[in-house]
């Protein structure tokens, strides 16, 4: 008998599939079918609700649990203090939002719900979704560097120093390196976390095909790849903390240059 | 890739439910909740910085009663040795009268026992004198048969003896 090629579409992963029969669902005209990507996002956000629930004891001596929320809520609130100043104060809610909401579906990714038949879906993967998160704090930037500053924003094309006659040169510059920024952020959210996803799938299939190919090439492949998984997995969740970080820490960068125009 | 294979179709329902979902994370728990948080966080910074400034105070008064206690205890000190001194001072003073009132009675004592001895001498001296005369009466009377006045006798004894 010869041996079935194995059919593992690494890429499946990231279909998405309407849940409950509602994919005739619509909206003015436009589908709104709750999907598998949905229901992660109904997921991450009764975690982060619970999570953060769970913290609003406000006693005075922390528990564990409070303690934890707090710690969450205190690095924003340095965070911004750092890079914005006392007036970043008011965009804790905006950011802690945003990070927890980003480290919450990258860590609910990971979980190894497959192992109990149920596979989860991490929607930062599809740039649908982080492009809109990015255009959100791009959106914050401009409305707040207009209704600070008005047309003199557009100052923020001309860094402080620049000799008068390299200006036309300079402008047009930043003025591509900003409207850049929505899709670097965008895509270096949705490339690390659907890169890691494929890398662990392809590694998965190394490890099946390994093992149905016979036991030596289960120890000589299967094995070695199986150990290689479960350092990549430490990585993933590595990368899962990082890129929400990295995804507040510009937003609130990119906010601070609208706040505190030079 | 279905992010592209099937973003015509499940585009709007991905920015629906975001919208959603997010929006009740933004509402719900950034604004609703977050502010709480921070606000536990702020009421104990407040008051453990309330607190630390109370023992700060607390501790000044302290500083300050101890202060006070010293300064108090070292006027103490200083009024006990005084009266220690003066205690002694007067008990020096006392001593020093009372010997010399005692050098005074000894002083007496033994000019007295001076005067006794010297009238004691003067007796002795002159028994001395009336036994020699006597003597001398009886030597002259034996050897020149000659028979002397005591007057005589006494007062050449008294030559003699004066005159060595």
């Amino acid at each position: 008998m010869a041996a079935e090629p194995a059919k593992v579409d690494p890429m499946y992963q990231f279909t998405i599939q309407p849940l409950f029969g509602s994919e005739g669902w619509e909206l003015a005209g436009y589908n709104i079918a709750f999907t598998n990507s949905a229901l992660w996002m109904a997921i991450t956000t009764v975690v982060l609700w619970l999570f953060v629930l769970g913290g609003m004891k406000r006693e005075v001596v922390p528990g564990r649990w409070q303690m934890a929320v707090e710690s969450f809520t205190g690095f924003i609130d340095d965070m911004l203090e750092a890079n914005i100043g006392k007036a970043g104060r008011k965009y804790v809610p905006y950011i802690f939002s945003l990070f927890m909401f980003i480290l919450f579906a990258n860590v609910l990714g990971l979980v190894p719900f497959g192992v109990v038949g149920v596979h989860p879906f991490t929607f930062t993967s599809h740039f649908t979704i982080t492009g809109v998160l990015a255009l959100l704090s791009f959106g914050i930037v401009l409305v707040v560097g207009f209704l600070k500053h008005g047309l003199h924003f557009l100052s923020l094309f001309v860094p402080q120093g620049t000799p008068w006659y390299m200006v036309p040169l300079i402008a047009p510059i930043e003025f591509i390196s900003f409207m850049v920024r929505p899709f670097s952020l965008a895509l270096r959210l949705f490339v690390a976390m659907m890169a890691g996803h494929l890398l662990l799938e392809v590694l998965s299939t190394f490890v099946i095909s390994g093992g149905n190919a016979g036991a030596g090439y289960g120890l000589l492949v299967g094995v070695p790849t199986f150990v290689l998984m479960i350092g990549i997995c430490a990585l993933e969740i590595l990368v899962a903390g990082i890129q929400a970080y990295v995804f507040a820490l510009l937003s609130a960068l990119y906010i601070n240059d609208a706040e505190n125009l030079h | 890739m279905p992010q592209i294979a099937q973003l015509a179709e499940t585009f709007s329902s991905q920015v629906f439910w975001l919208l959603v979902f997010f929006g009740l994370v933004f509402f719900v728990v950034g604004r609703g909740m977050v502010p709480k948080v921070t606000g536990a966080v702020e009421l104990r910074d407040r008051q453990i910085s309330d607190d630390l400034a109370a023992a700060q105070t607390a501790r000044d008064r302290a500083d300050e009663e101890e202060e006070a206690w010293r300064k108090r205890e070292n006027d103490n000190r200083a009024a006990a040795q005084a009266l220690v001194a003066d205690a002694k001072a007067k008990a020096a003073a006392e001593n020093e009268r009372k010997l010399a009132a005692e050098q005074e009675r000894l002083d007496a004592r033994l000019a007295s026992a001076e005067a006794d001895i010297a009238e004691a001498h003067k007796s002795a001296l002159a028994e001395i004198e009336d036994v020699a005369a006597e003597a001398t009466q009886d030597i002259v009377q034996r050897l020149a048969g000659v028979s002397v006045t005591a007057e005589a006798a006494r007062t050449k004894v008294k030559e003699a003896l004066h005159h060595g």
